[in-house]
């Protein structure tokens, strides 16, 4: 048996993007890599767009009304994108599913299936309600086409399908969906908080590791979890109308036929509305996420416990730039004024969202990354160098390659969602 | 008797004897040797033996399959140098596999430093393994319990259920646990089970020429090891943790961690 393994060329799981520097216990490196950084930064996107939607949902700001659906079905693009960062990480992913099957609720991780497939069929239930009305439309559109051709079958089963056998569109009944959908979205809220400051516990719990452990991490990560959903779903959201314009000024696909979708003007004004409201709520996450986070660091400088030096050693002068320039600064502070100068504009806005997002994600960078920098003996340090050039299975999936696979993933799946789910309708078969 | 009679009654005799029957347990047998087993293994180091020859890395890595050239161990021995301008060195080049060989500390990157003789303060050896925690953070956060600890105060993993999370090792303060290069599951020192269930001693145990590393019963209050525990000034490594480790050290510089 010995022999046999000898004949491996023996790397250890971590080593390929691990330098020491000096005294690292010989079994430390960074086990927790890009993918465990993707892992809080796709559940945030999940949980943020989730909480834009509800704002127009549950509270009723109407002026949110497109952007709120646009964000629930991109929310629910988002959701198994989730997932896959994990199942990219384990080095066992066949067993993923032990998980549910055999859950050791000791742990913070054996929740996750729970707490994941609550909210996924929240968000499910929810947008069932909401495009009931038009799925049966659909359906009723296409079962009364004459001469269907194979696509339109197909679609007309899948609508059919879609619409679970409930086919009454009568007021009352839509009334009813729109009672029923306020209440899921309320009780996604708590849900989405809870996924995503789970998120943020299974990292504040490891008592182990002095840069995680605060009560603070889910607090912290539920506020910047909003954030840079708000900003995703306002990126894309603009990108999108782009689009849109370009098409409806070329007159392509549904704009050459049918004379009642919006022109360019009206899209750039709906946009202009919905944009403007929706960065005033990424301002206030904003400031809740950054004077929690600022507040854990001043904390923890003023305090000075036992690990204190370490933690100054890497946050001050190792991860300088990566925390107070790229983090803090340019991920931070000038989105931020950008967006709080007087004469904001749409484009203005667009750029401080990229920042915004980039900034999250080196706040989980540094949270993920920056906690496993330095050894447990206080008295060495990690270096972590994501792998570019893949040399085996393990490297592309905990790599740059892997990182954007899942990166790209949700907008992938959001064309495809919204084939069946259109998130933008004119037409009053939503609410 | 009347039934309304009847009824005071009964709700008499039942509110009485409620109280005293309360202070009445049944007793599960199996919960009571689960409680009071008759045997808990623990690990005494005394670091004032140890001299760093790392046979116990060697003879761990032969008896439990960790390949020799894989950069992770089981156990393993740390050097610390104090020298008299008050600086401290500490290394473990490959765990102690070959033993310190060389006078010249390890910095890692491929740098080492060479300290002047005249100038070391005080040196010595400390060999660290999994301490086998009574409240162990490693089995707590396991999402699928494939980590476990046995009655008789072991942590195992379960190779076949693991799904390689690495929660467990992020868990462990004392960076006791990592991924076996061969099967990819959470590994670590077992205390040489297979062995001490057939009433031998752990290979490190075994192989470790100065009596730096002893096994014993806690629960058994005549065992040697037991004894000195009980009797001498025993430390552990990290108890700020909450963690109880079972591996006692004589000898324990506050500076270990």
């Amino acid at each position: 048996m010995v022999g046999q393994i000898a004949q491996h060329a023996m790397e250890v799981h971590g080593e390929a993007w691990t330098i020491k520097e000096l005294f690292t216990l010989p079994n430390e490196y960074i086990y927790w890599s890009i993918q465990i950084v993707m892992y809080p930064l796709m559940t945030g996107l999940v949980a943020g767009a989730f909480v834009l939607s509800s704002l127009y949902h549950v509270f009723g700001v109407d002026k949110l009304k497109e952007i709120a659906r646009f964000s629930l079905v991109f929310s629910f693009a988002l959701l198994p994108v989730a997932m896959m960062p994990l199942m990219l990480h384990l080095q066992q992913p066949f067993r993923g599913i032990n998980v549910l099957m055999t859950p050791h609720f000791t742990s913070a991780i054996s929740a996750f299936g729970i707490v994941f497939l609550t909210y996924a069929s929240i968000v499910a239930t929810e947008i069932w309600l909401v495009y009931r009305k038009y799925f049966v439309q659909t359906a009723q559109g296409l079962m009364a086409m004459k001469n269907r051709g194979f696509v339109d079958s197909f679609r007309m089963m899948i609508f059919q399908a879609l619409t679970l056998g409930a086919w009454d569109i009568s007021h009352e009944a839509v009334e009813k969906d729109h009672k029923a959908c306020k209440i899921m979205a309320g009780l996604g809220i708590p849900v989405a908080c809870f996924l995503h400051g789970y998120a943020g516990f299974i990292f504040g719990s490891v008592k182990a590791n002095a840069l995680w452990m605060t009560p603070l991490m889910p607090v912290i990560f539920i506020c910047s979890a909003v954030v840079s959903g708000v900003a995703l779903c306002i990126l894309t959201y603009v990108v999108v109308q782009e689009i849109r314009k370009y098409m409806a000024k070329s007159k392509m696909s549904r704009w050459a036929k049918d004379a009642s979708a919006p022109d360019a003007e009206e899209l750039e004004a709906s946009k202009h509305a919905e944009v403007m409201i929706s960065s005033n709520y990424l301002l206030y996450f904003m400031i809740a996420a950054m004077t929690l986070e600022i507040l854990d660091l001043i904390f923890r400088g003023y305090t000075q416990v036992k690990s204190w030096d370490i933690l100054r050693e890497v946050i001050m002068e190792r991860d300088f730039v990566k925390i107070f320039v790229l983090q803090y600064a340019i991920g931070n502070v000038l989105p931020f004024i950008m967006m709080i100068l007087p004469g904001r504009t749409v484009r203005r806005t667009t750029i401080a969202t990229v920042l915004v997002l980039f900034g999250v994600f080196m706040m989980r960078y540094n949270v993920v990354i920056g906690g496993q920098a330095f050894s447990l003996s206080f008295a060495g340090f990690m270096d972590y160098h994501l792998p570019i050039i893949p040399h085996n299975f393990e490297t592309f999936k905990e790599g740059l390659f892997g990182a954007l696979t899942v990166a790209v993933t949700p907008f992938v799946l959001f064309y495809f969602i919204n084939m069946f789910i259109p998130a933008f309708l004119k037409e009053d078969s939503t609410h | 008797m009347e039934r309304r009679e009847f009824l005071k009654k009964c709700i008499m005799v039942v509110a009485g004897a409620s109280v005293p029957l309360s202070a009445l347990r049944l007793i599960d047998p199996e919960k009571v040797l689960a409680a009071n087993p008759d045997i808990q293994w623990a690990f005494l180091v005394d670091t004032n033996k140890c001299v760093g020859c790392g046979f116990c890395v060697k003879a761990c890595k032969t008896e439990n399959d960790i390949p020799f050239d894989a950069h992770v161990s089981r156990t393993w021995v740390e050097r610390y140098v104090y020298t008299k301008d008050d600086k401290r060195y500490v290394d473990s080049p490959d765990a102690a596999l070959y033993g310190f060989t060389e006078s010249r500390i390890d910095l890692g990157r491929g740098e080492f430093k060479e300290i002047d003789p005249d100038n070391v303060g005080k040196a010595f050896f400390v060999p660290k393994l999994c301490n086998h925690c009574s409240s162990p953070a490693c089995t707590q956060v396991c999402p699928v319990g494939a980590t476990y600890k046995t009655d008789d105060g072991v942590v195992l993993v379960d190779r076949k259920w693991c799904i390689g999370c690495g929660y467990c090792i992020m868990a462990c303060p004392y960076a006791a646990r990592f991924f076996h290069p061969v099967y990819h599951v959470a590994d670590k020192c077992t205390f040489c089970y297979h062995r001490l269930s057939k009433g031998l001693d752990s290979a490190c145990v075994n192989a470790c020429p100065f009596g730096a590393r002893k096994m014993g019963n806690i629960h058994d209050k005549n065992d040697p090891i037991t004894k000195i525990i009980m009797n001498e000034r025993v430390g552990v490594l990290k108890d700020e943790f909450g963690t109880k480790p079972q591996a006692f050290y004589i000898g324990l510089a506050q500076e270990v961690r």
